[in-house]
């Protein structure tokens, strides 16, 4: 996707997903510091609240029990008891104290009156009234009840679990509960308890004043884990904090319960069983009672202030990533922009039309100079284009020319000439021009009828000027053959005329020779030229040996040597060029002297149209398609011998 | 042949119209106590209409501290009621003409429970020691107990409420296992931290809740009592089978009674009752009174001077599978 977006997408792309990276790391690490600041703050003041209401209530619950302890120490202090006595102690207890709700001296079985199974006057309240009944009766067989029966084996002080006192108080309620013995020396006889109850709608009253926040919650629980004070009222007595702790398959909650009621203190992340909500319990024993207060508070309600922090800085920052996507994209545009444009306007010299308005941007940054840099390379692209219009005319208008004079050139050599079958010998000779106006020559003509001029040439340099001057040359050499037979006059005659105002420096090498068709002599004259080969019959074609003579059209009053040869029947003369020898292949090596040899040493015996050929196809197969740096010309001369025929 | 065909036709439809318009049976029913999870079949039963399918119309007697199964037979105040094996073997010495129809409770889950803390591990361990006692049927099988491995302890009457045990008014308490032991659990104990002895796995199996009929009930309407004893039978299997329902309709019905309903310890009443009433495999079968045990509990009654007369099997049974042999 990214590798076909624009400039300006992949920069505010990468720069926002950064910026965006940064941005949740600091909300992050923000969010984690302040939340345990706040964890570490909360639970101190959790556990001071909770110290605080667990004071509360350990003061309320120690002076309801100090009562029934005042009545046993009184009561074990007294030989006999007087029902009148016992009555106004128990109703100054309520009168009193307000936090209890009802108080009895429950007697043993016959411990108060031989003839009463039970004894247990009880006071306790009515609304705003103080009502009295005696408890105990077949239906209220209360030495088997847990506040009767526990201190009594226990023989001390104990809380009860909530209860509700069915046919005694009637309400929800716990009861402090003191033993109380007759002494007679170390012999100890258990008289009976001396009971004080609380309404749990009082410990229930007693947590919900203290409001600690809007979803926390404050409980009691017993002892035993039973619930004496929870925010639901069914919980009361009927569940155990075991209990909801299997409801809820809570395992951390039962361990929490597990110390609760071992008196410890706590601070414990964990899930409420309240409301579906994770928060944070501290709890506190309770010691005179063994109870525990438990405090719940809620995540919602901790979090409340850093969910509030964290959404202000979220703001804020979704406000700066806004303002940073705006800044982005335009500074991605100003940059981009210039360069869209210059996008488009390549596309357009791509079409060829350079014609198109840009105009140079007021910047001296990257885009600026690019801008300026296109116009310049616009410009001197379309100064260019029409220079080379202009050249590629006149190139045109030349290579049509070159045509002509290429045309001409090849009707000055002499046509594809086969000697009559009069003449003694056979020639071929073919050229073949580097570019389209060679600067090779060849020439042959009869200068009288026993004697047969042949020339071939190289014209230094290449294309018109050479053409020119092998026509010239050629022109000299047929005009001088007329009047002299010696090749090394003609080539002396040729040089002197081409030196004369040869400002260009110019120069041909040529070999030109003269069969005396009768003889088979043949006299020849070398310019420079490579010496050609010669093919005798019965021997090794071998180059043959010359003396040295300087290119003709170089100096003046040069003198060239003449010499001779004999050509038997069967023997023949190979000439060529050095386009030949020096043509090359792909590896750069040369086609050489050496291999030319060879191929004709091969072809020796070929007709002279074939020799030729087939020559020209092995240099053609050497140079495999390198283009021919050279023109290459060759010419064969084949003496069968014998007369003239007329 | 048209004829005859068109005859049984006739009787067919007469016979459906029979069918269709015949009553249900009206009959009362008295568990021994308020509804728990230890009669989910009947209530199951009674709900899911699997007496009425039976062609019983049921009524469900609400039990309690004030209702007395026994007072309820004797009176005619009911057709069926539940007991224990032992209690109903008591009364029918005292004269009470009644039968077992079917036993429900094979596994005795009566048990004692001493905190590990206690150090109590062995039977010879209670020497001693205070033990919590419960009255009446209850303390049948701890005497026995305590007469097998000849322990003096001292025995403490303890009411229905686990807190004398949980404060260390006594080292050992009587509990059902369906019961005090989860309110025990559910107090902060783990299993572990308790010592527990069945006195079923001490040689005393005594079953438990069997439902009994009066003698002449029995013998003037015996279809009757097998119609009930199979949907009770069936009642209880579909609790098993359903146990999340089994337990809504036990908090219904708890609720109704205005007494504590909670939903987690009624489930592990429910499972503990699976148990107990499928009891021991190769001994015992789904509803039938094991002789075996009811032998063991004529032999200790005796021995204890509970009872005076020892009666036969056959006349005290009245099971489904002694149809069969008639």
């Amino acid at each position: 996707m990214f590798r076909n977006r624009g400039l300006a997408f992949r920069l505010s792309f990468l720069v926002l997903v950064s910026c965006a990276f940064i941005f949740v790391f600091i909300i992050g690490y923000n969010y984690i510091v302040t939340r345990k600041i706040l964890i570490d703050d909360l639970r101190e003041s959790a556990q001071n609240k909770a110290f605080v209401v667990a004071n509360a209530i350990e003061k309320s619950l120690s002076q309801v029990a100090s009562f029934p302890e005042h009545i046993a120490y009184f009561m074990e202090s007294e030989t006999e008891f007087e029902e009148e006595e016992i009555l106004g102690l128990l109703s100054s207890v309520l009168t009193n104290n307000p936090n209890v709700y009802g108080s009895t001296i429950a007697f043993a079985p016959y411990a108060f009156d031989q003839q009463k199974l039970y004894y247990a006057p009880y006071y306790y309240r009515d609304g705003d009234d103080i009502k009295f009944k005696y408890l105990g009766g077949s239906d209220y067989d209360y030495f088997y009840m847990d506040w009767f029966q526990i201190p009594q084996e226990l023989g001390v002080k104990i809380w009860t679990d909530p209860y509700y006192d069915e046919s005694g108080g009637e309400i929800l309620m716990a009861t402090v509960s003191v033993p109380f013995y007759q002494k007679k020396g170390t012999e100890k006889k258990f008289l009976g308890v001396i009971t004080a109850d609380i309404s749990l709608g009082f410990l229930q009253n007693t947590v919900t004043s203290l409001r600690i926040g809007k979803t926390d919650y404050g409980f009691i629980i017993s002892k035993n884990g039973v619930f004496m004070s929870y925010p639901d009222k069914n919980f009361i007595m009927n569940e155990t904090i075991f209990a909801v702790a299997e409801l809820k398959k809570d395992k951390l909650l039962r361990k929490v319960g597990k110390a609760m009621i071992r008196g410890e203190y706590g601070f414990s992340n964990m899930n409420s069983f309240v409301r579906n909500e994770k928060g944070w319990l501290v709890y506190v024993p309770l010691s005179s009672s063994g109870w525990s207060l438990g405090i719940f508070i809620s995540n919602t309600e901790l979090m409340a202030e850093i969910t509030n922090l964290t959404e202000i800085v979220i703001l804020i920052g979704l406000l700066g990533f806004a303002l940073l996507l705006v800044v982005i994209v335009l500074i991605a545009r100003s940059i981009t922009g210039p360069i869209r444009k210059l996008v488009e306007k390549t596309g357009n010299i791509s079409k060829g039309d350079f014609n198109f308005e840009l105009k140079p941007i007021e910047r001296t940054d990257e885009v600026g100079k690019l801008t300026s840099s296109f116009i310049m390379m616009r410009n001197s692209l379309k100064k260019y284009i029409k220079e080379l219009k202009a050249t590629t005319a006149a190139k045109e208008r030349m290579e049509s020319e070159l045509k002509i004079a290429h045309d001409i050139q090849m009707g000055i050599l002499p046509k594809a000439f086969m000697p009559s079958e009069k003449m003694p010998f056979s020639l071929w000779a073919l050229l073949e021009p580097a570019k389209e106006v060679g600067g090779d020559l060849y020439d042959y003509f009869m200068i009288d009828e026993e004697n047969f001029c042949f020339v071939l040439g190289d014209v230094s340099g290449k294309g018109v000027p050479a053409a020119l001057l092998m026509a010239v040359t050629m022109t000299l050499i047929k005009s001088l053959a007329k009047v002299s037979k010696d090749p090394a006059d003609i080539m002396a005659k040729v040089n002197d005329e081409l030196a004369k105002e040869n400002d260009a420096c110019m120069f041909v090498t040529t070999f030109c020779g003269i069969l005396n068709m009768k003889t088979g002599k043949v006299v020849y004259a070398n310019a420079g030229h490579n010496p050609p080969l010669m093919i005798k019959k019965g021997q090794k074609v071998e180059y043959l040996k010359l003396a040295k003579g300087p290119a003709v059209g170089v100096l003046e009053n040069i003198e060239y040597k003449k010499e001779s040869l004999i050509l038997k029947p069967g023997d023949a003369i190979y000439m060529y060029t050095d386009g030949v020898t020096e043509a090359f292949n792909d590896r750069d090596e040369e086609f050489s002297e050496k291999r030319l040899l060879e191929t004709i040493e091969l072809y020796r015996d070929e007709e002279a149209k074939d020799l030729l050929r087939k020559t020209l196809q092995v240099v053609h197969d050497f140079s495999q398609g390198v283009p021919q740096s050279d023109d290459i010309t060759m010419l064969v001369l084949k003496y069968s011998g014998g007369i003239i025929k007329k | 042949m048209k004829k005859v065909f068109f005859l049984i036709f006739f009787l067919l439809v007469l016979s459906s119209i029979y069918a269709a318009e015949k009553p249900f049976e009206k009959v009362t029913f008295v568990p021994q106590w308020v509804p728990q999870a230890q009669f989910a079949g009947y209530y199951v039963a009674l709900e899911k209409g699997i007496y009425k399918k039976y062609g019983i119309d049921v009524e469900i007697v609400q039990g309690g501290p004030r209702v007395s199964p026994i007072e309820y037979l004797k009176d005619k105040k009911t057709d069926f009621a539940t007991m224990w094996l032992a209690s109903a073997i008591q009364e029918r010495d005292r004269g009470v003409k009644l039968v077992n129809i079917a036993q429900i409770i094979q596994r005795s889950s009566l048990m004692f429970i001493a905190k590990r803390t206690s150090g109590i591990q062995v039977p010879a361990d209670m020497n001693g020691k205070k033990v919590g006692i419960w009255p009446d049927v209850f303390k049948i099988q701890p005497e026995a107990f305590f007469q097998k491995y000849g322990l003096k302890v001292k025995k403490i009457p303890q009411s229905f409420s686990i807190n004398l045990f949980l404060h260390g008014g006594v080292d050992v308490v009587l509990a059902m296992w369906y019961n005090e032991y989860h309110l025990i659990l559910n107090a902060g104990y783990d299993p572990e931290d308790l010592n527990t002895f069945f006195f079923y796995d001490y040689g005393l199996n005594f079953p438990e809740d069997g439902i009994y009929v009066l003698e002449e009930t029995f013998k003037a309407k015996p279809e009757l009592c097998k119609a009930f004893v199979k949907a009770s039978l069936e009642g209880w299997q579909y609790a098993f089978e359903n146990k999340k329902e089994a337990v809504k309709i036990i908090l219904k019905y708890q609720k109704k009674a205005n007494i504590p309903a909670n939903s987690v310890h009624q489930k592990w009443m429910l499972t503990v009752m699976e148990s107990i009433i499928n009891g021991n495999k190769k001994k015992h079968k789904y509803g039938v009174l094991n002789k075996e045990d009811y032998d063991r509990v004529i032999k200790i009654l005796k021995e204890e001077a509970l009872i005076k007369k020892v009666f036969e099997f056959k006349d005290f049974y009245k099971g489904l599978d002694t149809y069969v042999q008639k």
